[in-house]
């Protein structure tokens, strides 16, 4: 899938660039002139205030946007160097490389193994129903749920804890091997020792996928990502490593709203 | 039926097209070098393969039986010659019809001659030979579809894309049935009852006091003869109805205003259901219980208050289609009073109204357009209704307003003119279209009138 | 609500009083019209049933008598070949005869004679026939044979029929003897009526059953679903997931749930018009009659399915698209089985509805007098229903019964797919 590095324009170097994108809502505009790059194998962070435009911006880069009806993206997304929204693009193809992950847990349901096995099935990833357990059981470790599933693959997804759905939506996201994960405000719906389970996962996410996350909550962007971003009513404020970004903004805005002035 | 053994060949080649398609998109993986890998997966090639087999074939079936009857009627009577030129089209009709029957072996109106014969033969035989015509045709267009697609297949190919846009355009198809329907029922009402209205004038059957169709069936008088003034049957429908709304309207909102606000849960889960096994019973039920208990008892009791009550009264038709109709005003008025907000409620309970008052003074005239929505829709329900009236009311075209006499309806009336009628032109049948006609725009104004009371009151409290 | 001033406090609270008292009367007569009105829509509801069950339960019914038939074999096989073909076509009629000349040997006069056989109904020559064909070994041999008796004599039995003398009585005088001298011998019982569940109609009552309108009915049924579930699940999944806001789909949706109010009547006129004058399609025929109810049925269909798919959640949808499923994908793996049980729960409903129509199968032509049993979807046939119709408005009193006992059977069919229905929702209710 990759391209050879000889060929890659040197801008391309991040993992996802975003130039000038605009987003509207039948006559609501809610980006504007959005540009960010996205460098690979890192968690970055996307804060605000609510409404800022941090999750329209995510859904843009799976085109999650699309089954929105009066939706308008305009400007340029690209992923490894192509166009994301270029019309010959099998948006299906695109979602398989780009997973998401929802603010509520959303398990399917049915079985757990399902849940998961449904991704590989529908791409066609597994040759033999061997090869399918073995994708289930991958993800199911690398989502930190194995442990607690291996015992009830049959049992339907609902049955789970909150904290266990959510882990299980993050199997089912990785299970088709994607080279982003989005996630939009995963831990809202948890409480504090569920989140701090999935905030121990995304950091060993990293190792093998880019990560973008989107969170009301400052001290999670602190503690999970390595860069951050900071929108404000449909703009994109500022970005840099989240280091920078708490300790030293260099906008006023992007101030006020870490130290608490508002939002 | 030769279409119903076509549509399984078709099905099983489509069957078989699936089956190869898939084979050869799995082939092209395993024989490559392992680096191609297929674009969808192996069933949608070959669901697209089965696609190209099942569609044309179907497209070409549906448009031979369409086709086949005028295209026999064409080339039989074209064996006739110059014998069927210059005659009147009934006629043709009759002389067509006869070749058919003597085609069939069954009687004919006429003794036969050589050339009907020869033309009969003729038309026995095309009729034996096309079905088998139609299975081959159909069934080489289904293998060269089937072949088509499957060249098409290649690793890259987006096969998956491909099924699915079809599918789309199959569900668009099938939502354009409920349209055509409208359509269907608009044109033939309408193309029948103009066909009526050639031989009586409108006028007449819109203010006509008189209303006999029989006399129209005597064979000397064809024509207008008969006497088309609908005036007593929307007098006689407008009679039952209102007779039926004044049972159904008070029961049922008093019925829907108690269990929405004095009714508790329990209560409420028991009656609703059983007020509601009032509207599952089929009229045909409602018609017996009209016509064989109900009519007597009322009749009997007329006499013995010395009333003279007749035996097919719309009195009896209208209170039992009442009945029926009562759980259509309850369940929509239910609805209405249960959806006007509850802050309403309790501004009128602070003020210190009892819970009467409120309802009187608060609650109805906050319902009250969507009440009327369902009076309405209750109303055009109860014209419409056709078993009940056919049973239990009357045939007569009285012009009465005396709930005693026997009066008919516009749908009793169709009912009479259609049954064990086999001749469509005669304006008695197409009398029947013209009535349908009228109940389908009826109908239809006061459904649309009552949605969109309905949806309107429905905005205004969401 | 009650103005009160300071200083002439006593008097108004009388006042206020009787009137707070008209205040509570009215609120408990108000209150009293609801429950009355209930009351009536029951007691209505428990009359309508009353009344049915007390006219059918005497339908389960059948009065025969008990003849000594002597099976002639000189009569039956003068051959003694026990050919079935011989066996069918021989005189019956002469057993029957002889056994009444044997039980009743004063009865001389031609008229009376008459009136004797008219005791017993005109199928029981071929009840006789139907006995001797199935076993051969009867014949030469004298049995006590049940025969069903005619329809008024079954009447006279049950009580039903009023025992009025003069010419036009249906029982004459002496008939009335020989009956109560049947009954005084234990020759006159009354045994299950098992024709009225296995044959088809008749113009004897005694004979009329309703499996014909039964079958009819369940080939109309398999016709109606046959296109009305499809079609219905298409268009529903199209508009409520694919279609576009747009006038078109505006336009749809309005026609939809108009067509959901048009009058079944005005279905049978399109069928007569379209389905028989147009295209040609036989009359009587369930095929016909099931295409008419599918349209019918139709928007109910389209309506109930929308009202499945909208309920189930957009978060089951997001979760599919997120990992890569297509929009068609999404409908097809997921929301459409989540939906089904909403949708088949409505179908069903949809199907006893069209089960219980009447109107349109009498304006194509299902309302014909029709004997045999229809075994296809082309051949003549009546339905459930329309069967009813056909018989309360038939003359004989015992085809009363027969019509309540024949409501029973639909209303029965009704319960049960009522039930189903309710079942079937309670078993996938999902709550999100």
């Amino acid at each position: 899938m990759s391209l050879p590095d000889d060929t890659t324009p040197p801008e391309a170097a991040n993992m996802i660039v975003a130039r000038d994108v605009d987003v509207h809502y039948d006559d609501k505009q809610a980006l504007f002139g959005v540009s960010l790059d996205v460098v690979g194998g890192n968690v970055t962070a996307l804060i605000g205030p609510s409404g800022c435009g941090k999750s329209t911006f995510l859904r843009c880069l799976n085109r999650m946007n699309d089954v929105i009806e009066g939706c308008r993206v305009s400007g340029r997304i690209e992923i490894e160097g192509e166009d994301i929204y270029d019309r010959s693009l099998d948006v299906v193809q695109l979602r398989a490389r780009v997973g998401m992950v929802f603010q509520k847990p959303n398990p399917f349901p049915k079985s757990i193994y399902d849940n998961i096995a449904y991704g590989p099935r529908i791409h066609g990833l597994a040759a033999s129903r061997g090869e399918l357990d073995e994708i289930v059981e991958r993800s199911l470790v690398r989502a930190g749920l194995w442990d607690e599933a291996k015992d009830r693959l049959r049992q339907p997804g609902t049955s789970l804890s909150g904290g266990q759905q959510q882990r299980l939506c993050i199997a089912r996201a990785i299970a088709v091997d994607p080279q982003v994960v989005l996630m939009d405000e995963p831990c809202s719906a948890l409480d504090p020792i569920a989140t701090a389970r999935i905030e121990e996962l995304i950091d060993e996410l990293r190792q093998n996928y880019t990560i973008l996350i989107v969170t009301h909550s400052m001290q999670q962007a602190a503690r999970v990502s390595q860069r951050t971003a900071f929108f404000h009513l449909g703009y994109l404020v500022e970005v840099g490593t989240t280091e920078q970004i708490f300790t030293n903004p260099h906008d006023s805005r992007t101030q006020d709203y870490i130290t608490g002035r508002f939002g | 039926m030769s279409a119903f053994v076509v549509t399984a060949v078709i099905l099983g080649l489509a069957a078989l097209g699936y089956h190869l398609g898939r084979g050869r998109a799995r082939g092209l993986v395993s024989n490559g070098s392992g680096t191609a890998r297929l674009h969808s997966l192996p069933g949608y090639h070959g669901g697209y393969v089965a696609l190209w087999c099942a569609l044309p074939a179907f497209g070409l079936l549906a448009l031979w039986l369409a086709l086949e009857p005028a295209a026999l009627r064409y080339q039989t009577l074209s064996t006739l010659g110059d014998q069927v030129d210059g005659l009147a089209p009934e006629r043709v009709e009759l002389l067509y019809n006869d070749i058919r029957n003597l085609a069939a072996g069954t009687a004919t109106s006429r003794a036969p001659d050589a050339g009907l014969k020869a033309a009969a033969d003729s038309h026995a035989r095309l009729e034996a030979l096309l079905p088998w015509a139609l299975l081959v045709v159909a069934s080489l267009l289904a293998v060269a579809g089937l072949l088509y697609g499957r060249r098409r297949l290649t690793p890259a190919f987006r096969a998956r894309n491909a099924v699915e846009r079809s599918l789309r355009w199959i569900l668009i198809a099938s939502s354009t049935i409920a349209v055509l329907t409208t359509i269907g029922i608009v044109l033939s009402l309408l193309f029948e009852a103009l066909r009526f209205f050639d031989k009586v004038p409108l006028a007449e059957f819109l203010f006509g006091l008189e209303w006999s169709p029989q006399t129209a069936l005597r064979a000397d008088q064809v024509g207008s003869s008969g006497s088309f003034g609908a005036v007593p049957i929307f007098a006689g429908t407008a009679l039952i109805s209102l007779i039926a709304m004044l049972v159904a309207v008070p029961v049922g909102l008093f019925s829907a205003i108690y269990l929405a606000e004095y009714a508790k849960r329990r209560v409420r889960d028991v009656v609703k259901p059983v007020l509601e096994i009032l509207a599952g019973i089929p009229t045909v039920v409602y018609g017996f219980f009209a016509a064989l208990t109900v009519a007597p008892q009322v009749r009997g009791f007329g006499e013995a208050v010395g009333l003279d009550v007749s035996s097919e009264s719309a009195l009896v038709a209208g209170v039992v289609m009442g009945i029926m109709i009562i759980p259509f005003v309850s369940s929509l008025s239910d609805d209405v009073i249960t959806a006007v907000p509850r802050s309403l409620r309790e501004g009128s309970y602070g003020l210190g109204a009892t819970q009467s008052e409120t309802i009187r003074q608060v609650v109805l005239p906050a319902a009250l357009p969507g009440i009327v929505g369902s009076i309405l829709l209750a109303v055009s329900r109860a014209i419409g209704e056709t078993m009940i009236v056919v049973m239990a009311a009357g045939l007569a075209a009285n012009l009465t307003a005396n709930p005693f006499q026997a009066v008919t309806t516009v749908t009793v009336q169709i009912v009479t003119l259609l049954i064990g009628d086999q001749e469509f032109d005669s304006p008695k049948t197409l009398a029947a279209f013209a009535l349908g006609l009228v109940l389908f725009a009826i109908t239809l104004v006061l459904n649309i009138v009552a949605l969109v009371i309905v949806r309107k009151y429905r905005e205004e409290y969401d | 609500m009650t103005e009160t001033t300071a200083p002439s406090r006593p008097a108004p609270r009388a006042k206020r009083s009787g009137r707070l008292a008209r205040r509570y009367a009215a609120e408990r007569r108000f209150r009293a019209y609801g429950i009355a009105a209930i009351a009536l829509s029951i007691t209505f509801l428990l009359l309508l049933f009353g009344s049915i069950l007390n006219q059918a339960w005497s339908a389960l019914q059948q009065t025969r008598i008990g003849l000594d038939i002597h099976f002639d074999a000189a009569l039956l096989d003068p051959d003694g070949t026990r050919d079935p073909a011989i066996l069918a076509k021989a005189d019956y009629g002469a057993l029957v005869k002889k056994a009444w000349r044997e039980r009743f040997p004063e009865v001389r006069k031609r008229r009376d004679k008459r009136a004797l056989r008219r005791l017993l109904s005109v199928g029981a020559p071929y009840e006789l026939a139907a006995m001797a064909s199935a076993d051969p070994g009867l014949i030469g041999t004298t049995q006590r044979v049940w025969l069903t008796a005619s329809d008024d004599v079954d009447m006279w039995l049950k009580g039903k029929l009023a025992e009025g003398g003069g010419k036009r009585a249906k029982i004459g005088a002496k008939a009335l003897g020989w009956l109560t001298m049947l009954r005084d011998e234990g020759r006159l019982e009354r045994q299950f009526n098992s024709a009225f569940f296995t044959a088809g109609d008749s113009r004897e009552p005694e004979l009329a059953g309703v499996w014909g309108a039964v079958a009819g009915s369940f080939f109309t049924l398999v016709v109606c679903l046959g296109l009305a579930f499809p079609f219905g699940v298409m268009t529903a999944v199209y508009l409520q997931e694919f279609a576009p806001r747009n006038r078109w789909t505006d336009l749809i949706e309005v026609n939809t749930n108009n067509l959901a109010a048009v009058p079944s009547i005005v279905f049978g006129l399109l069928g007569l018009a379209v389905l028989l004058n147009f295209a040609g399609l036989p009359r009587s025929a369930p095929l016909v009659g099931g295409i008419v109810l599918a349209l019918m049925t139709l928007p109910t269909i389209i309506i109930a399915g929308r009202a499945a798919l909208q309920a189930v959640p957009p978060s089951i949808r997001e979760a599919a698209l997120g990992v890569g499923a297509s929009e068609m994908q999404v409908v097809l793996h997921h929301v459409l089985p989540l939906a089904m049980p909403g949708i088949l729960t409505g179908t069903i409903l949809g199907a006893a509805r069209a089960l219980g129509e009447t109107a349109p199968l009498l304006m194509i032509g299902m309302v014909a007098f029709i004997v045999d049993i229809p075994a296809d979807f082309t051949d003549p046939a009546t339905a459930l229903p329309v069967q009813i119709y056909l018989w309360a408005d038939a003359p004989e009193r015992a085809f009363a019964e027969r019509t309540a006992a024949a409501i029973l059977v639909l209303l029965g069919f009704l319960v049960c797919m009522n039930l189903a229905a309710v079942m079937l929702r309670r078993a996938f209710e999902q709550r999100w």
